[in-house]
């Protein structure tokens, strides 16, 4: 029954990454695309950890960590660029 | 134009932390669990872009003096001369050995040469991931 629930659950994230590949490929402006990616990795990160749940193994934790990491650095990478248009500043002296 | 982004520079001074601390963890771990030094090369490069990011280069480059281009060319060094070194014992080429040590506080633990090789793939990551992303963000 657990393992059924699991099942299901990994169905609907694949299924919702769809959704935002969609809005990836389709969005009107920039934010939709970057919401969109940054909601790809949100829930590649659930779908590794129902993974561990259903392998019982913790083998995979440290991809959860990596793929936050990643993602918040990507989704900030891409925020400063729309806000900017520079994504890595030179002249500052702080 | 002085960035004023408060919230993103206090998030990112524990972050790097963070970040760091779990990139050594991943680069210790490697030989038996996930990680390894192209990993934990990757996860130290990562913090630093995002020093970058939030800091700007030039402060960046105050606090950390060092041409990234020379840290990846002594991370190949290191890698070669560490294959290279099995050599001088009769050995193949990157052939690798390890034993048990009592060390002071962490008591008996396993060391392998394997370590120095990928200390020197951690050094070439960091320095070649650095170096690109620098160079992909001055295009003026």
């Amino acid at each position: 029954m657990f393992e059924k629930v699991l099942t299901l659950a990994l169905f609907i994230l694949t299924l919702s990454i769809l959704f935002a590949l969609y809005r990836l490929l389709k969005g009107p402006s920039m934010p939709d695309r970057v919401m969109a990616l940054d909601s790809i990795g949100i829930h590649l990160i659930s779908g590794v950890a129902i993974l561990s749940v259903l392998f019982r193994s913790h083998a995979f934790l440290d991809i959860i960590l990596l793929l936050g990491i990643l993602s918040f650095i990507g989704t900030i990478a891409f925020a400063r660029f729309i806000e900017r248009g520079v994504v890595i500043e030179r002249g500052n002296d702080k | 134009m002085k960035p004023n982004d408060i919230l993103l520079a206090a998030v990112t001074k524990i972050a790097v932390l963070i970040i760091l601390t779990f990139s050594i963890d991943l680069f210790f771990s490697g030989h038996h669990n996930p990680g390894g030094g192209f990993i934990g090369g990757l996860g130290i490069a990562s913090s630093l872009v995002l020093m970058y990011l939030t800091f700007g280069t030039e402060a960046v480059n105050k606090l950390i003096p060092v041409d990234f281009k020379t840290v990846a060319a002594i991370g190949v060094l290191i890698a070669v001369l560490t294959g290279a070194g099995s050599f001088l014992f009769d050995a193949p080429f990157l052939s690798q050995t390890y034993g048990y040590f009592e060390l002071p506080i962490l008591g008996k633990t396993e060391l392998a040469t394997a370590l120095i090789f990928d200390t020197g793939v951690a050094l070439a990551v960091i320095g070649s991931a650095v170096t690109i992303i620098l160079s992909i963000s001055e295009d003026r």
